[in-house]
């Protein structure tokens, strides 16, 4: 009982010391600092000609020019991924899927593998597997060495700085603005970046609103549905530049929604004042280029690519299966689509969609494999793919196009598709990352349902406006 | 004749620089733990990479890394854990970040804190680093980027530091992997007590503090005999810090080994 008396007593010559003591001791420590400082540190002669850092702040934190240049270099690094991703993706999906996948047949045929064994094992979880590393390996291995090429030199602290003072007014931290910037790689290690924010309330904001940011495991079927519905309404020579534009479109509308939600946030489940920060901005450094391809094709393509053929690989089989089994002559993957069609229709998606974001709730990587599947076993359209279940090989993106417009798509379906796979529940991992850094199911659920509802609804009110004037 | 050479060898920083054997994550069996503390962005994971040949993601912005990483390494025979800490700007508030950071030094007990600091702002860093020193003894100044200081014509004088603040003062570029060697070695002369830091402690020099912390010092050397800074914990209650508050209760604080009392 002596310690709780020590700390009675304490308590008590706090409250007599009164409010400033924190100050008092801070003031100390930095006097202190100061002193040390200015007797050890010598500065050469205050020669502030030109200094190259200050040079390029003033242009990329400028108030007229800083949010132009963030959005150019966006659009440029989506370009050069969407156009450069094009030729080693056929170059895989010819080795992976038109050579690989025969023979494996062939040998599974040799050994006498019943037809369902070669089925779930092949057709199932080798081809998802096959889709998956031909149509993500290459965007993320152009993609990510830029983004770390970015963040190297030391520009990612200066579009937190752009983005503060935003962040800020709607009632959010403006750190919040470094943590949507690593969501934009992957939304669970965005959400453990969150540590960084030091106020709960705050903290929660930033963590709900992550999903906002277009995880890499999206910006694949982003540029893919672009590539297919936007880039064709132009002439081919500004298809590239017109999918860009529309990819990073869906980027800006997911920061404008992370701050709307925000806004939205502060104002009711989590009501509070901004609190201030200081955000430091380092000097820039000239990247180093090894160590940026060491860590981006690393650390994250590869472990990306990793994980996304890890969740592949089941759910490759688990299409298979449903695609497989049927009940009453029809399979269960097309009795659920023909029975949530109606409404899924009604919000200008199908029910082929929704299935397949059911089925790729652990890795956002699988869905369009997972669509085009499902896609040529509810058309029956004969010529392509090998049979139910089966993720056959497409030599381009025409051939992709051409599938999904056979099964009713359109431009619409496009549109809302991105706008879909911006605003839905985030992915398994991430769910359990939000659950384990909040300790609360209540916000993992909150976190969970809030951007299904958001997409349903977007979806719905594009729907009704795009069919009254369309 | 040849058994003498290797030994004289074995002295020798340059032998054991090239004798550094990276552990990875492999910290099975570790003689001595290192701690590396610092503000964010000075190049603290820089530092952990090349002394644990780890490839910890670096970037160049502020608050990267926000868990703690760990990895090993061999020097002159003896196997260090080392503990890469998430950057703060203090070690006061209580931010998880902050808190992980303190609690390390505080309850985890490495037997070196290397505190890494950019030197092209060196008085801003030095606030951390005299909280740090308000904690633990054995601290070492990792005077970091010191390439960037010198190419914007900051010199400074890293003796006079040194004895200011009573630890070794290493000036290092990690990028370049300049200035490891040394710092290499004054972890190995702190960590095995061959060098004995004396820290710089902060004065807090107002009255009515002293009397408060007095009076709480000698209830708490009543209750933990064996607890060296007890002004420290003193100041800390005052402030009304709750992890100390909840150590002291639960009588956590009085199994630690501090660091020598600060002035007040």
């Amino acid at each position: 009982m002596d310690r709780e008396n020590l700390i009675e007593t304490a308590n008590k010559l706090r409250w007599q010391l009164g409010d400033g003591l924190h100050d008092l001791i801070i003031e100390s420590i930095y006097k202190n600092a100061e002193e040390i400082a200015q007797s050890v540190v010598i500065k050469k002669g205050e020669k502030q000609k030109f200094d190259l850092d200050r040079f390029i702040d003033k242009i990329v934190t400028s108030k007229w020019t800083g949010f132009p240049i963030m959005f150019l270099l966006l659009a440029l690094v989506f370009w050069l991924t969407i156009v450069g991703a094009n030729y080693p993706s056929k170059l895989i999906s010819f080795l992976l899927v038109d050579t690989i996948h025969p023979f494996l047949k062939g040998i599974a045929f040799n050994l006498h593998f019943p037809w369902w064994l070669s089925g779930v094992l092949i057709d199932g979880a080798y081809l998802a597997m096959a889709w998956v590393v031909s149509v993500m390996l290459p965007p993320m291995a152009i993609f990510f060495p830029l983004f770390t090429f970015l963040e190297d030199f030391g520009y990612l602290p200066r579009v937190a700085f752009n983005m503060d003072s935003l962040y800020k007014k709607v009632g959010a931290h403006g750190k919040q603005a470094l943590t949507m910037s690593m969501g934009f790689g992957c939304n669970a290690a965005g959400v453990i970046a969150t540590r960084i924010i030091d106020s709960p309330r705050e903290r929660l904001i930033a963590i709900i609103t992550n999903n906002f940011s277009l995880c890499n495991g999206r910006w694949p079927t982003q540029i893919l549905i672009a590539s297919i519905f936007i880039g064709s309404l132009v002439p081919p020579y500004l298809a590239g530049l017109i999918s860009a534009a529309a990819v990073v479109g869906i980027a800006i509308l997911g920061i404008a929604f992370s701050l709307i939600v925000s806004w939205l946030l502060s104002r009711t489940l989590l009501k509070g004042e901004a609190s201030a920060f200081s955000l430091e901005l380092p000097p820039y450094r000239p990247p180093k280029i090894l160590q940026i391809l060491y860590t981006s094709l690393i650390d994250r393509t590869i472990f990306v690519l990793w994980r996304a053929v890890v969740f592949a690989l089941p759910a490759g089989a688990l299409i298979w299966l449903v695609a497989n089994i049927n009940v009453n002559q029809v399979s269960l993957a097309e009795h659920f689509i023909n029975w949530i069609n109606p409404a899924a229709v009604f919000i200008g998606l199908n029910g082929v969609i929704i299935l397949a974001y059911i089925i790729a709730i652990p890795a956002n990587e699988i869905v369009i494999p997972t669509v085009l599947m499902l896609t040529v076993l509810t058309t029956k359209i004969s010529g392509v793919g090998a049979g139910a279940g089966v993720m056959f090989e497409l030599e381009n993106i025409s051939d992709v196009a051409a599938l999904l417009q056979a099964g009713g798509w359109t431009t619409l379906t496009g549109i809302n598709l991105m706008l879909f796979s911006l605003l839905h529940n985030p992915c398994s991992t991430t769910i359990f990352t939000i659950y384990k850094e909040t300790n609360s199911v209540k916000w993992a659920l909150i976190s969970t349902f809030l951007p299904i509802i958001l997409g349903i609804s977007i979806c719905f009110i594009v729907t009704r406006i795009w069919l009254l004037f369309g | 004749m040849e058994n003498e050479l290797s030994k004289n060898c074995a002295n020798c920083p340059a032998h054991n620089l090239s004798h550094l054997i990276r552990l990875g994550i492999d910290m099975t069996d570790f003689d001595y733990v290192v701690a590396l503390a610092g503000n964010p962005n000075t190049g603290k994971s820089t530092v952990f990479n090349n002394l644990t040949g780890l490839k910890q993601h670096t970037g160049n912005w502020p608050g990267k890394t926000v868990g703690r990483a760990e990895g090993g390494f061999i020097y002159a025979n003896k196997r260090f854990k080392i503990v890469d800490l998430p950057g703060t700007y203090s070690l006061l508030s209580t931010s998880t970040d902050e808190e992980i950071a303190r609690d390390f030094i505080l309850f985890g007990q490495p037997d070196v804190t290397v505190i890494v600091v950019d030197s092209t702002r060196l008085e801003r860093n030095l606030n951390l680093v005299l909280q740090v020193l308000e904690i633990t003894d054995r601290a070492i100044l990792c005077l970091n980027l010191i390439d960037e200081a010198e190419r914007h014509g900051i010199k400074i004088d890293d003796r006079q530091l040194s004895r200011k603040l009573g630890i070794p003062v290493v000036p290092t570029a990690a990028r370049e992997k300049i200035g490891i060697s040394e710092l290499l070695k004054m972890i190995y002369e702190v960590a095995t007590g061959s060098y004995v830091c004396r820290p710089f402690r902060v004065t807090h020099g107002f009255n009515k503090l002293t009397h408060a912390v007095e009076e709480l010092d000698k209830k708490l050397q009543e209750l933990f005999p064996n607890l060296n800074n007890t002004r420290w914990i003193a100041l800390r209650l005052l402030e009304g810090d709750q992890r100390i508050i909840d150590a002291v209760l639960s009588g956590e604080i009085g199994t630690i080994k501090l660091a020598e009392n600060v002035s007040v």
